[in-house]
């Protein structure tokens, strides 16, 4: 990982956390000697040092803060950003955490209920403190969408709208000509909720993807809505209760305004529930961050805002146990911890009842296990669990299918790509898609492995106008696929690049012109006056070179551009006439030329000359 | 580079920058001072406005009884008000490629230069602005349509006419350039041609020149532009704001190293103190309701009303008005309240701290689920049900000649108990008065401008440093009714290079470099040499590709043609610009080195003769004499290639190549 060496610079990419495998995500970029984090991610299916990531693959020895330009977060879930504390407070960085606004919003508040279920709950020992997480806070710079943030003199990031969940963003982090996008996770269909995401034609060197669903292209997203309303409806219709496990920011807010629409529609009268006290806090980040939502709420939000729910309220732990049929919204979405658990576990035994998982689960976890087709499993205390309620699984997760991803790159045109946050098997298969429809490279690293990028970048540098204004002009030529050839003087003082005519480099640095003149004597067989000779050899190179300018001076010289030519009589024959051909050192091609053009002779003049 | 100057108004701009290839309007802002010259549009049957006596001339002729009316001494157009656009002749408005608006205030000329005049660009704003001036133009479109007048006067435009007519008519300025209000439909057809922008994003233009918007600090979204390219940097600067209001603070240090400042939007009531007024605001306020008089408060839907209702949130428990019911009437202030809470992204750091809890930003939510706030689309329907006195009604237009306020001035004009309070500085208020005289009801005028003041601007100058500023004429004087306060003007050096309305100035800077690109297998090839410590040359011989205003160098192709070649059949073709290829020489030539090299390379019998000015040499049994001189060598011989090759290359020995 050395420093960029002159004018090409490798340009690493390691994930720390995220390649092949969804879990946590974290990767590490070194782009023209600087050091870039994406994501500082943690796994949920692990309790121990394997929840997060092994930040010792960034540098063994000296500081995080000293190795590190910057770290950027691409959105709130704790699989990007669970680890900031850990990462910031306790192997601690200084440095600036850029994100965009709700993130910076939302993403604290994630972090202190993880917190809470991992410390109060679990009892777990060595885990970061509110404290840390109100200094980690502290560090984080918010931007804007599209706005170009200046990180120091040469590294600059620009967040683009990503989708997938409220304040989600794909970043570009460029220095001078080389860059690299980061898209975290994204959307490119936009939802009830969100917009899709996208990127301009910014062709990065490398375009890092997340391939969750690298090999699933899903149907429609109406099928799958009326799919999940119509099994909602029929389990509340025979007196089951449904439970679905959801983050308490992102699908939640879409499941809820797609039931709220429903029950509205088909004048249902089952409660409806959404659990914890986030929830009604989670609604009002939608409401205050509406910018971030999609087209239709925005514009429509004054009249009737879509995050005001009728028919969903607040749920008590005790209602779990009462009689008839319900829907409850619970957090976590994996069933790992949590509220959604303890309903899970208090409704599994019953066939009535369904749970329906709308996202991805990580291995490890409970809503992993059901998923897979396990059906007895081994709680907390050795307890075995029985489950005989329905298991659906519904991809609403707002990550790209394999047809988004392609889309992306598609947008993007990057140089090449790399996969992360993805199943190996399925990254391959995405792997030789890409690599086949776009003839990009593609990789696909390990945890802890490096990737190697060379790049080659142009040099940019500053032109003098008159210098480009004159080649310009000599461009104007009826046929512009000729080159233009352009001949000029780099100077290079310091950092400061600037291309000038050969002249201004020489007075700028005061030094004078050495000028190396020719004169080549050309002996020609000629009986007839100088003056007719001159002729002569006028018109024969005025039919020779058509396309330079050929002239008769009233001296009795002739020039061809700014070569002269000048018959004079010899001094002892008087049938031979002398041609003095002179030129200048600038003019060597074409002075040559004419001598040996000359010394091949001149045909006669046609006769009749006045 | 030349900039046309379309407007006269300082704080209401629209200029036009011609900047490499790119012709880039500043702003688009509409001059609606003109509408003081008109009776006001009442929204309810008035007696007194429908009565007042036609204005006849001074020999009795009344041919304009009809059109022109007159009110205590005040001579008014009877007809659908009017705005004074930016001028559309100095320039083919179909040229433009881009708009660039910097905040809400400053966009309502938009569709009569987006629409109908061929115009076929992109204009670029940021959200709230977008938002926002959707609402400020819907209101404006609401409250002229809402009130349709059969009449629209003509005659007193004609040129011999308004000669005859009294002041201000007389001299009012291209009165036949003046038109009516848009419609929405063409406000929505405007607006789509808009693209949203956030701050520090850049936004590149053909590839010429690159544009960002900063944050002004002046209202929601509110910004300044930066036009560069890779050599050249101007900055337009246009409604800013160093006081902590709502909006993110001002970007101050991104201005810096510009080539020339353009500097627009200043405050236009220098002397007054924003924080100040806000407290006359509350006082004046407090105390007319108190002794039961109402108060009217003419305002735009938003912008200061958000800091006004913030004022009177910590205010009115303290001053015991907590009963007194407070009104907003505007077709949109419903959504204006609404807008305000959700931009948390651009408002100042308080603020967006709120949004994080999360809480909306501003306190007027509060005051609205309180009841103590509400707010109407128009005096009609719910408002009639609810309206108590002494209450407190924000509503507008701020020139009071139209809109809802128009109905309150009639209402409560007869009475000293009210007060009309002004805080919008865009119009004078006495012209604004005038068509309502004789009045009982009590005037304050509290002004609050945030905008730029002289000595705001004095600082920020110094702090980055333009090589040059420019500003509208009124900038570089004392206003007139203060000609003493020289204080009250910019000074800077070099002095402003100060506009008028329809002048074309060519603006004070030179470019001299671009950005070119140089191919890494070119650069791989170069050759640098050190010449001086610390400074390196390369020549370079390349082709130039120039596509989208990009410039880039490559490798030159491989030389197809040996010098002098003998298969050659097209002669011309062979020939091209070889001539550009020769570098340049520089150093001089020690003769006694030169004259041994000569022998070692086997010329002998060499003489050497002094001149004035240098030396000759002589290499006589080749007939061949080489004159050296300080800066120049001729070498003059027989036609005998390699002969000359050999010299030449040996003469270059001592030369060093550009």
């Amino acid at each position: 990982m050395g420093e960029g060496e002159g004018l090409a610079a490798p340009q690493p990419a390691l994930p720390a956390g995220a390649g092949q495998d969804v879990g946590r995500s974290c990767i590490l970029v070194s782009i023209a000697g600087k050091n870039v984090m994406l994501d500082c991610g943690m796994h949920m299916g692990f309790n121990d040092d394997r929840r997060f990531p092994d930040f010792s693959y960034i540098t063994r020895n000296g500081r995080l803060t000293d190795f590190l330009d910057c770290v950027i977060i691409s959105h709130f879930h704790l699989d990007h950003c669970g680890a900031l504390p850990y990462f910031s407070e306790m192997v601690g960085y200084d440095g600036p955490i850029y994100m965009t606004h709700p993130t910076q919003a939302i993403c604290p508040i994630l972090l202190e209920d993880y917190r809470k279920v991992a410390v109060d709950k679990k009892g777990e020992a060595n885990f970061f403190t509110s404290q840390m997480i109100k200094d980690c806070m502290k560090k984080v710079v918010a931007v804007h969408l599209h706005q170009t943030v200046q990180v120091d003199d040469e590294l600059e990031i620009k967040a683009y709208y990503a989708g997938h969940v409220l304040g989600a963003a794909m970043f570009q982090i460029r220095v001078g000509a080389e860059s690299v996008v980061y898209t975290g996770d994204y959307n490119m269909t936009p939802d009830r909720h969100l917009g899709a995401a996208w990127i301009d034609k910014c062709r990065p060197n490398l375009l890092i993807t997340e391939s969750t669903y690298a090999t699933t292209i899903r149907d429609s997203k109406r099928c799958r809505e009326r799919d999940f309303l119509k099994k909602v409806h029929e389990t509340v219709e025979r007196g089951g209760k449904v439970l679905i496990p959801v983050f308490a920011l992102g699908r939640a807010q879409e499941l809820c305004i797609l039931l709220e629409t429903f029950w509205e529609r088909m004048n249902l009268k089952a409660p409806i529930y959404f659990s914890t006290g986030l929830t009604e806090k989670a609604n009002h980040y939608y409401k205050l961050f509406i910018t971030w939502t999609n087209q239709k709420i925005r514009k429509t939000f004054v009249q009737r805002n879509m995050f005001e729910f009728k028919h969903i309220k607040a749920f008590d732990r005790a209602f779990a146990d009462n009689p008839g049929p319900m829907v409850v919204f619970a957090t976590p979405g994996m069933l790992h911890a949590g509220q959604s658990l303890q309903i899970f576990r208090k409704w599994a035994g019953n066939e009535k009842n369904m749970v329906i998982m709308p996202g991805y689960c990580v291995q490890g976890t409970v809503g992993h296990k059901i998923l897979s087709g396990q059906r007895k499993l081994e709680m907390e205390g050795r307890q075995l669990l029985e489950v005989k309620m329905q298991v659906e699984y519904m991809s609403f997760s707002a990550h790209a299918d394999a047809k988004g991803i392609m889309q992306l790159v598609r947008q993007a045109e990057p140089e090449s790509v790399l996969l992360v946050h993805g199943e190996a098997k399925k990254m391959e298969f995405l792997k030789q898609k890409i690599e086949q429809e776009f003839r990009v490279t593609c990789y696909m690293p390990a945890n802890g492995e490096t990737v190697t990028l060379p790049t080659s970048p142009c040099i940019p540098v500053g032109i003098s106008l008159g210098l480009l204004k004159r080649e310009m002009v000599q461009g104007l030529l009826p046929d512009a696929k000729k080159p233009r050839l352009l001949h000029g003087t780099l100077i290079m003082k310091d950092s400061n690049f600037r291309l000038v005519s050969s002249e201004q480099a020489l007075k700028e640095l005061g030094l004078a012109e050495h000028q190396l003149r020719f004169t080549c004597r050309v002996h020609l067989h000629d009986t007839r006056k100088e003056q007719e000779t001159a002729m002569r050899v006028y018109s024969h190179l005025k039919s020779v070179l058509k396309d330079h300018c050929v002239q008769h001076l009233p001296d009795g010289s002739v020039t061809v551009e700014s070569i002269l030519i000048q018959a004079a009589a010899h001094s002892e024959d008087p049938g031979t006439k002398v041609l003095l051909v002179s030129w200048t050192y600038q003019d060597e091609e074409l002075g040559s030329y004419l001598t040996a053009l000359l010394k091949k002779g001149v045909p006669q003049a046609p006769s009749g000359g006045s | 580079m030349k900039l046309y100057c379309l407007s006269g108004h300082p704080t209401l701009p629209c200029n036009v920058l011609k900047f490499k290839s790119t012709t880039i309007m500043l702003d688009c802002g509409l001059d609606m001072t003109s509408t003081l010259n008109f009776l006001p549009l009442p929204l309810v049957q008035s007696p007194r406005l429908s009565n007042l006596p036609g204005w006849s001339l001074k020999d009795g002729n009344v041919f304009l009884d009809k059109e022109l009316k007159e009110c205590s001494g005040h001579v008014f157009v009877d007809s659908v008000p009017e705005f004074c656009l930016p001028e559309t002749e100095l320039i083919d408005l179909s040229t433009v490629d881009v708009i660039l608006i910097s905040n809400y205030h400053c966009m309502m000329a938009l569709p009569y230069v987006t629409e109908h005049t061929g115009f076929t660009g992109t204009v670029y704003a940021t959200e709230p602005t977008v938002q926002i001036g959707r609402l400020l133009m819907e209101e404006l479109v609401n409250f002229i349509e809402r009130v349709p007048k059969a009449q629209s006067a003509s005659l007193w435009k004609n040129k011999d006419i308004q000669r005859l007519l009294p002041s201000p008519l007389k001299d009012a300025v291209d009165v036949s350039t003046w038109r009516r209000c848009y419609t929405m439909q063409e406000v929505n057809s405007a607006l789509s041609k808009i693209q949203l922008v956030g701050y520090s994003q850049k936004i590149e233009l053909f590839g010429a020149v690159q544009v960002t918007p900063l944050s002004s600090g002046y209202a929601l979204g509110s910004s300044n532009w930066i036009i560069q390219s890779h050599y050249e940097k101007v900055s337009y600067v246009s409604g800013s704001s160093l006081l902590t209001t709502h909006p993110q603070p001002m970007d101050q240090a991104s201005l810096k190293n510009s080539d020339v400042l353009v500097l627009t939007g200043l405050t236009q009531i220098p002397t007054a103190n924003p924080d100040g007024m806000v407290g006359e605001f509350c006082s004046n306020l407090a105390l007319t309701v108190r002794n039961g008089g109402n108060v009217l408060v003419p305002c735009y839907p938003s912008g200061v009303i958000y800091d006004l209702l913030e004022c009177l949130y910590q205010y009115i428990d303290s001053a015991g008005l907590s009963s007194i019911p407070f009104y907003f009437i505007s077709p949109v202030a419903n959504s204006s309240l609404e807008f305000s809470q959700i931009f948390a992204e651009w408002l100042c750091h308080n603020k967006q701290t709120k949004v994080y809890l999360p809480e909306p930003p501003f306190p007027h939510a509060e005051l609205i689920q309180t009841n103590k706030l509400k707010h109407y689309p128009s005096i009609h329907g719910d408002f009639s049900n609810d309206f108590r006195q002494p209450c407190v009604v924000f509503t507008g237009h701020p020139s009071l000649r139209f809109g809802d306020v128009v109905h309150f001035m009639e209402l409560w004009g007869k009475s000293s108990l009210n007060t009309v309070i002004f805080t919008e500085p865009d119009f004078s208020y006495l012209e604004a008065l005038a068509p309502y005289q004789p009045l009982a009801m009590k005037c304050i005028y509290c002004p609050i401008d945030t905008r730029l003041n002289f000595i705001q601007v004095s600082k920020l100058l110094k702090e980055v440093q333009p090589l040059h500023v420019v500003c509208p004429e009124q900038y570089t004087q004392p206003p007139p009714a203060q000609s003493h306060r020289t204080d009250l003007m910019i000074d800077c050096q070099p002095p402003p290079v100060s506009y008028r309305r329809a002048e074309v100035l060519t603006l004070p800077f030179k470019r001299r470099y671009e950005k070119i690109e140089i191919m890494p297998e070119l650069a791989d090839s170069l050759v640098p040499m050190e010449i001086k410590p610390g400074i390196s040359l390369a020549t370079v011989s390349a082709v130039l590709h120039t596509k989208d205003n990009k410039h880039v160098l490559q490798p030159p192709p491989r030389p197809a043609q040996p010098t002098g070649g003998k298969k050659r059949k097209r002669a011309s073709d062979d020939i091209p610009d070889c001539k550009v290829l020769k570098p340049l020489l520089s150093g001089s030539i020690p003769v006694e080195q030169f004259v041994q090299t000569l022998e070692k390379h086997g010329f002998s019998d060499i003489k050497v003769e002094d001149t004035t000015k240098g030396h000759i040499v002589l290499l006589q049994e080749a007939e061949t004499l080489i004159q050296i001189e300080e800066d120049s060598t001729h070498i003059i011989c027989d036609n005998d290639e390699v002969l000359r090759v050999r010299l030449r290359d040996l003469v270059l020995r001592f030369l060093q190549k550009f």
